[in-house]
């Protein structure tokens, strides 16, 4: 059953990859080179709503939270060599599959260099959890507990930063 | 607005708000069926693939691996979601008729030359790099950039920023300021 409903919310979040076109290495170099907002546009805008979701489905009890241990080190190190790996390669892992369903059929390189990635992360592991992942490590933290707030304001705050990002970008051209 | 299955591309803005809904409905779902939260994420995928392919040759060697143990090498729910991303993108470019094989983009193009081979190097290195990096910072642009930003994590947000300088940075060094003829 689990794999069913991942099997199903995988191809509906596919096609809205796909239909957002922002599985295109254009699109995902595009805003690297600060020309085309359409990958930031998609995730600010599911950010938003998703968060207003979650935080009222979790006021409601109905859902538990499933927050991610904060490395600081793990973190900065990991976000930039992600970053740097991303520029080049132009995909990230949950869009080289689709952009290869599309007929970007230079991903399947990626996503081979991707598994070889994750299998040198396997060997590095040991040596990394004694050293870079006990760098800074705060435990699984959230914003409304570090400001001590309740998630609203910040949902409001974050609303609005996005709009006005939206509001620019559609008046640049971006 | 144009809605269409077939339309060849949707605002990224509606694209982008009926994800925020799915990954909403995804935890709810999954909460209720499974009695497991499941957040939208993909980078483990590839942990338990790289897990499948090493089993083939030396079983004992991922078993004693202690991050293949912490992960579990199963086909569990996020691996079968990352089949079904394949699959959604090509029903939507099919019906939309925007499938188009292309070995080399342009931006690329534009700075390395038109050889597959170059291209396919690049690719390669930039995703054995990029996945050690996810890996390490404990999730991608979908695990941290939007599940934990929905939740209001300090490691999704944190991670973004940082996924996103290293990518600013490396992309102005790499492509210039993007190329001339470069178009939407």
């Amino acid at each position: 059953m689990e794999q069913v409903i991942g099997l199903i919310t995988g191809i509906l979040f596919g096609f809205l990859l796909q239909k957002g076109e922002v599985l295109r290495f254009e699109k995902q170099v595009g805003f690297m080179l600060l020309k085309d907002m359409t990958i930031i546009k998609f995730m600010l805008t599911a950010v938003i709503v998703g968060m207003v979701g979650i935080y009222a489905c979790y006021s409601l009890g109905w859902i538990a939270l499933s927050v991610k241990a904060t490395h600081l080190g793990a973190i900065i190190i990991g976000g930039l060599l992600f970053g740097f790996g991303w520029a080049i390669a132009g995909y990230c892992p949950g869009t080289s599959v689709g952009a290869l369903a599309e007929g970007r059929v230079h991903a399947f390189w990626a996503i081979l260099g991707m598994l070889v990635g994750a299998g040198l992360y396997a060997e590095a592991f040991p040596f990394l959890q004694k050293t870079v992942l006990t760098w800074g490590a705060y435990g699984k933290i959230t914003l409304p507990q570090v400001l001590g707030l309740s998630p609203w304001p910040i949902a409001v705050v974050f609303t609005l930063i996005g709009v006005a990002c939206f509001i620019w970008f559609e008046k640049k051209g971006l | 607005m144009n809605l269409s299955l077939f339309a060849s591309r949707w605002s990224p803005y509606v694209a982008g708000a009926m994800v925020g809904i799915l990954a909403v409905l995804s935890v709810v779902v999954t909460t209720v069926v499974i009695d497991k939260p499941k957040y939208l994420g993909a980078s483990t995928t590839f942990v338990r693939v790289a897990g499948y392919a090493e089993k083939v040759i030396a079983a004992d060697y991922v078993a004693e691996n202690t991050y293949f143990a912490k992960k579990k090498v199963k086909v569990d729910w996020q691996m079968l979601f990352v089949v079904g991303i394949f699959v959604g993108a090509l029903i939507s470019a099919r019906l939309g008729k925007t499938h188009k094989i292309e070995k080399v983009p342009p931006i690329w193009e534009q700075r390395f030359g038109s050889s597959s081979v170059v291209r396919a190097i690049g690719a390669f290195i930039g995703g054995v790099i990029l996945l050690f990096g996810a890996r390490l910072a404990g999730g991608c642009p979908s695990g941290h950039g939007l599940s934990g930003n929905m939740q209001l994590s300090v490691s999704g947000l944190l991670a973004l920023v940082f996924f996103l300088v290293g990518g600013i940075v490396t992309a102005r060094f790499l492509y210039g300021s993007g190329g001339q003829s470069w178009n939407k």
